[in-house]
């Protein structure tokens, strides 16, 4: 049989854990990984006659995210009750948005393996409150954690426009990089701050006919590597359950799988969605809120630019490879401080450089970022500015960083403390050039008369003079001064 | 026993000893609990120790609390961190609350001594107390009869002097429905004037908290501790909205030119007696000048149906949490998680509050949300809107509090439809958010006491309690005391 | 005349209330809450075509809280009205399906 030809859909539900301070209803401060049930009060315990009241950091948050997602924000929202049974869940309502979540209809531009971007649309993004944990390890009890519960939510759900695994994994690494940058969650995937739900099926094309397989969805998944394989797997799934059986997508008959990371493959939870019947209804006990133009414009004053478009600025304008400005771009520091030291004048690739090859690699040492490693803009770009002109070697504007990073202080007084400023006297040089060539007469003649060997030869011409200089003479001038003697 | 007012008067001035009034109304509560069955639970040695330390304050000439050294109740599903806060339900028999409810961190600030915690339907459900699933309460006027409810065990105990003065929680009329029944003053106020925080929620968009008392001047003097806005409670209305006045100040003030609108065709429903105890009562206020007006209200039929869908929708939620897991009754008969829920709440509920919270499943259940749910929230706004008209046209809506005086104990609890459309004059008040009252305003044949309902604008309890106030002063029905 | 809210359909409000009834509640209960129903269904007789629907019965809207932490209780505290306990956690009997829903 000749291979089918198929199209991969996905769609994706997204949580995210919003970096406040206390709880989405209670004043419990977020804590992770501390002794279970020691961050709970009567409201998060959902004890008789408490009352919810809404953060309104987390509700900022999620507007600016909404922002960031180009969707369009309801000026009038409210909460509603999501109503099942679970033990991690106090109340046994969820307080969530249902009919009217604070935003909808926006997208993300993915990053493409051309260098390109894709638009992702969103269909909507609301906010709820997270559930605590149940954890099954007393044998025939399980004992529940409520830590968690009342943790701020935001919950992304977007169009099945992402059509491979890799799509799915950037969409997931993008978002992760769009929170980070504004602020608004750690989205450490360890911590559980993001997960994700993929909706996986395909559209198979059989002798000009199109059939749609039944959607999985996969629930549940915090590591991109789990995003990215489950999905694969279930390609592989769909594909052999169609050739064998010929399922295609009827109404309802979705199944919702769990990923087994030790076997790495996606386990059948629920064949049909259960009966859910939830409920919602409008929450009595908040009132609803109101976004007028005045705090839609405060917030979205605080909006900055997003990675995306940065990386693609940083690549147009400044001529980096797609490479160095995905890297400067991981994180918002970075990012802004590279900004702030190229607006000084300096020369971005050199600035790249100096990031990228020292300030990542001390910035991690120290557990840190680049904005925090004691060293100004101004100063940096100063620095960049020495190399380039020559008056330092790469390999002294590296030890100059570190020093500006160890004691602080400007990069040309420590390049004069440290007796590293290049010499660029040609004077001076021409001693040197003559010395050399006349102590290398073999080396010089290869370098004249030997097209094989001339490359080689000037090389380790130019090895002496800076060897003799004791680093410290200019390679530019010593190479220009080499190559007037070599020819005349 | 001195009213609230009185004693609070007596033990200023260091004419009574609190630790004197607290032992008197045990010593009375000794005598007479055991036949009326007021409260669920009584904190006389706490009590006693408070009222010493408000005696020696007052001794001391230290500043005290404008309710210093008297004993109030509270229903019990109004949270304490003293004693347990049951609802009147065996779910909740053991719950001891970590924390107070807002009224009784206020109770507590104006030096008041909470002595007990009263009986109620079971989470407020019902009109009678006889739904309470842990006890019996009686009326005191007559004890083959109910208190009404569900605040049954704060009238009872405020009707035979088993406290000066109680707190009760009104959704549907169950404040003023066991006012009326007992002989006592009872006022809801504005949805939003007092914190719910700590009120253990039945209708959460209807609940709100209220005195008991034997006169207006009392209900003026609590109304003035609980009211006034809480940052706990998103629902409390901030006082930059409805600043909150003092309702003693200008109460002996008679409202002038006040006008009184009725609503002929509803008063048709009541019993003989009832009806003449209105009239009665709207001949006192024509006697001081006041112009009585008829109105319709065409919504007002609709109230029944609208509010056991809203309420019980919303209860349906609230007591969701009450599951057998993180606190409260744990069948010992589950065997795995789900029986955990299914067999603690079968087996701890009882039948009126499982009816209700079956009715307001079904109601917002996937395929009736629309023809119930929805529709009942339409119609709220329909009766919303014949109130607003109404105070557009008068000051008031004067009507009785119930068809009926009290009600034989076990009478109508085989036909839970017909104990709901006795709630016909005090349902829509909750719907519609506005305050209302019930005062003493005549007996029946039996000599059973009536209630006078007297409903005003939002946030005008001050007009209100005048209002009141002006038949109070005419007549002595709020004097009359049952025989015990 | 058939009842409104028949055995079935007490039993599927039964399950998602969690209530475990009785047969005979399930009987009294089709009963009780058809005649009910019923009654409530008076409503659909009145024309709420350009009515808005009231949840809220007071023109209050933005009520939010600053995000400033407040005390905790302590695990004693959190558990102490815990029908079952095992160190610092709420017991129940094992959750094998997964029906969580956030
Ligand atoms: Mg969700
Ligand atoms: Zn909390």
């Amino acid at each position: 049989m000749a291979e089918l030809e198929y199209k991969i859909i996905v769609g994706l539900e997204i949580h995210v854990h919003l970096a406040t301070r206390t709880k989405m209803f209670c004043g419990c401060e977020l804590a992770y990984g501390d002794m279970a049930n020691t961050h709970v009060c009567p409201v998060c315990l959902g004890m008789p006659g408490t009352l919810p009241v809404m953060n309104k950091q987390a509700l900022e948050f999620s507007i600016l995210t909404g922002l960031a997602l180009n969707c369009q924000i309801a000026s009038f929202t409210k909460w509603d009750r999501k109503s099942y049974y679970y033990p991690d869940l106090p109340k046994n309502y969820q307080i969530s948005q249902y009919d009217l979540p604070f935003s909808e209809h926006g997208y993300i531009e993915i990053p493409t393996e051309d260098g390109g971007t894709k638009k992702i649309r969103i269909l909507r993004a609301h906010l709820e409150e997270d559930a605590g944990k149940n954890i099954h390890t007393l044998g025939n009890f399980s004992a529940v954690d409520l830590n968690r519960a009342g943790t701020p939510l935001l919950e992304i759900v977007t169009e099945p426009d992402m059509n491979s695994p890799d799509e799915v994994g950037a969409l997931a690494r993008e978002l992760q990089r769009i929170v980070r940058f504004l602020g608004v969650s750690e989205a450490d995937m360890q911590k559980g701050h993001m997960r994700f739900e993929p909706n996986v099926n395909l559209h198979i094309t059989r002798n000009g006919e199109v059939f749609k397989t039944p959607i999985s969805e996969v629930k549940n998944l915090n590591s991109f590597r789990a995003i990215e394989r489950s999905i694969a797997y279930e390609v592989a799934r769909q594909l052999h359950e169609f050739k064998e059986t010929g399922k295609t997508l009827q109404m309802g008959n979705k199944s919702t799988y769990g990923w087994d990371d030790d076997k790495q493959m996606t386990v059948l939870q629920r064949e049909k969605e259960e009966a859910h019947d939830y409920r919602y209804f409008p929450d009595p006990d908040l009132v609803p809120v109101e976004i007028d133009d005045a705090w839609l414009g405060e917030i979205k004053a605080r909006l900055c630019e997003l990675p995306i478009q940065m990386q693609q600025r940083f690549t147009k304008d400044y001529g980096l490879s797609d490479y160095d400005a995905s890297v400067l771009t991981a994180d918002r520091a970075t990012a802004e401080f590279f900004n702030a030291t190229v607006k000084q004048g300096a020369d971005a690739k050199r600035v790249c450089n100096l990031l990228t090859q020292t300030g990542l690699k001390l910035a991690n040492e120290k557990g840190t970022t680049v904005d925090q490693l004691g060293i100004t803009p101004e100063n940096l770009a100063k620095l960049a500015q020495m190399a380039n002109a020559g008056d330092v070697s790469a390999t002294a504007a590296t030890a100059i960083f570190e020093e500006m990073a160890a004691a602080a202080g400007n990069p040309m007084q420590i390049a004069e403390a440290k007796n590293l400023i290049q010499k660029s006297d040609a004077g001076e040089i021409e001693a040197l050039v003559d010395a050399v060539l006349a102590e290398n007469t073999e080396a010089v003649q290869d370098a004249k008369t030997n097209p094989k060997k001339a490359k080689k030869a000037i090389g380790f011409l130019m090895g002496q003079v800076i060897q003799k200089s004791k680093g410290r003479a200019n390679p530019k001038i010593v190479s220009q001064l080499m190559n007037q003697k070599l020819t005349s | 026993m001195d009213t609230v007012k009185q004693l609070r008067d007596k033990i200023a001035v260091g004419q009574t000893k609190s630790t004197d009034a607290v032992k008197a109304v045990f010593d009375h509560i000794e005598k007479h609990e055991s036949t009326i069955g007021a409260y669920i639970s009584l904190y006389k040695e706490q009590a006693l120790e408070q009222a010493g330390k408000i005696d020696e304050k007052i001794a001391a000439g230290r500043p005290v609390g404008p309710l210093a050294g008297v004993p109030i109740a509270i229903k019990d599903n109004m949270c304490t961190t003293f004693g347990a806060t049951t609802c009147g339900s065996k779910i909740l028999e053991n719950f001891h609350a970590p924390y107070n409810a807002h009224i009784v961190e206020k109770l507590n600030a104006a030096n008041a001594i909470i002595i007990g915690k009263c009986n109620l339907d079971e989470f407020a459900m019902g009109s009678s107390t006889e739904n309470s699933g842990l006890k019996k309460t009686v009326n005191p006027w007559d004890t083959d009869r109910v208190p009404g409810g569900s605040s049954g065990g704060s009238a009872a105990a405020v009707a035979a002097r088993l406290c000066c003065g109680a707190l009760g929680s009104d959704t549907g009329g169950s404040i003023r429905q066991p006012a009326s029944f007992c002989g006592v003053v009872g006022l809801k106020p504005t949805y939003g004037r007092v914190s719910r925080y700590g009120l253990v929620a039945y209708g959460s968009s209807l609940d709100q908290i209220g005195p008991l008392t034997q006169d207006v001047t009392d209900t003026a003097l609590l109304l003035n501790t609980i009211a006034g806005h809480d940052q706990r409670d998103s629902t409390s209305v901030p006082e930059t909205m409805a600043p909150v006045p003092d309702y003693l100040e200008q109460l002996e003030t008679p409202v002038k030119g006040l006008k009184i609108a009725t609503v002929p065709h509803l008063n048709k429903g009541a019993d003989a007696s009832v009806q003449k105890a209105l009239q009665d009562a709207l001949e006192v206020y024509k006697s001081l000048g006041a112009e009585i007006i008829e109105i319709d209200m065409p919504h007002f039929d609709y109230a029944i149906s609208a509010y056991y869908v809203i309420a019980t929708a919303e209860a349906s939620s609230n007591l969701a949490r009450f599951d057998g897991v993180h606190y409260g009754y744990r069948s010992q008969n589950a065997n795995d998680y789900i029986e955990v829920y299914s067999k603690s709440r079968d087996e701890a509920f009882g039948q009126e509050v499982k009816r209700r919270i079956m009715l307001g499943t079904y109601a917002l259940s996937s395929g009736y949300y629309d023809a119930y749910y929805l529709k009942a929230l339409k119609v709220r706004n329909l009766i919303r809107s014949d109130f607003t008209k109404a105070f557009e046209q008068a000051d008031c809506l004067m009507m009785p509090v119930s068809p009926t005086t009290a009600f034989k104990i076990g009478e109508k609890t085989d036909d839970p439809l017909q104990m709901y459309l006795a709630d016909i004059y005090t349902i829509a008040v909750n719907l519609a958010g506005v305050p209302g009252i019930s005062i003493p305003c005549g007996f029946d044949e039996k000599n059973l006491p009536i209630g006078l309902q007297i409903i005003s604008a939002p946030f005008s309890e001050d007009k209100l309690l005048r209002i009141a106030r002006m038949h109070e002063k005419q007549t002595d029905w709020h004097t009359k005391k049952p025989n015990i | 005349m058939t009842a409104k809210i028949d055995e079935a359909q007490v039993r599927r409000v039964a399950l998602l209330s969690r209530l475990e009834l009785s047969n005979e509640e399930v009987a009294q209960f089709s009963t009780q809450l058809s005649d009910i129903v019923e009654y409530i269904e008076k409503l659909s007789g009145l024309d709420t075509d350009n009515v808005q629907p009231l949840a809220h019965c007071l023109p209050v809207y933005n009520v939010l809280r600053e995000d400033v932490p407040h005390p905790s209780l302590t695990n004693d505290q959190a558990l102490a009205n815990a029908p079952d306990r095992e160190d610092e956690y709420f017991k129940v009997p094992k959750i094998l399906d997964d029906n969580s829903g956030a």
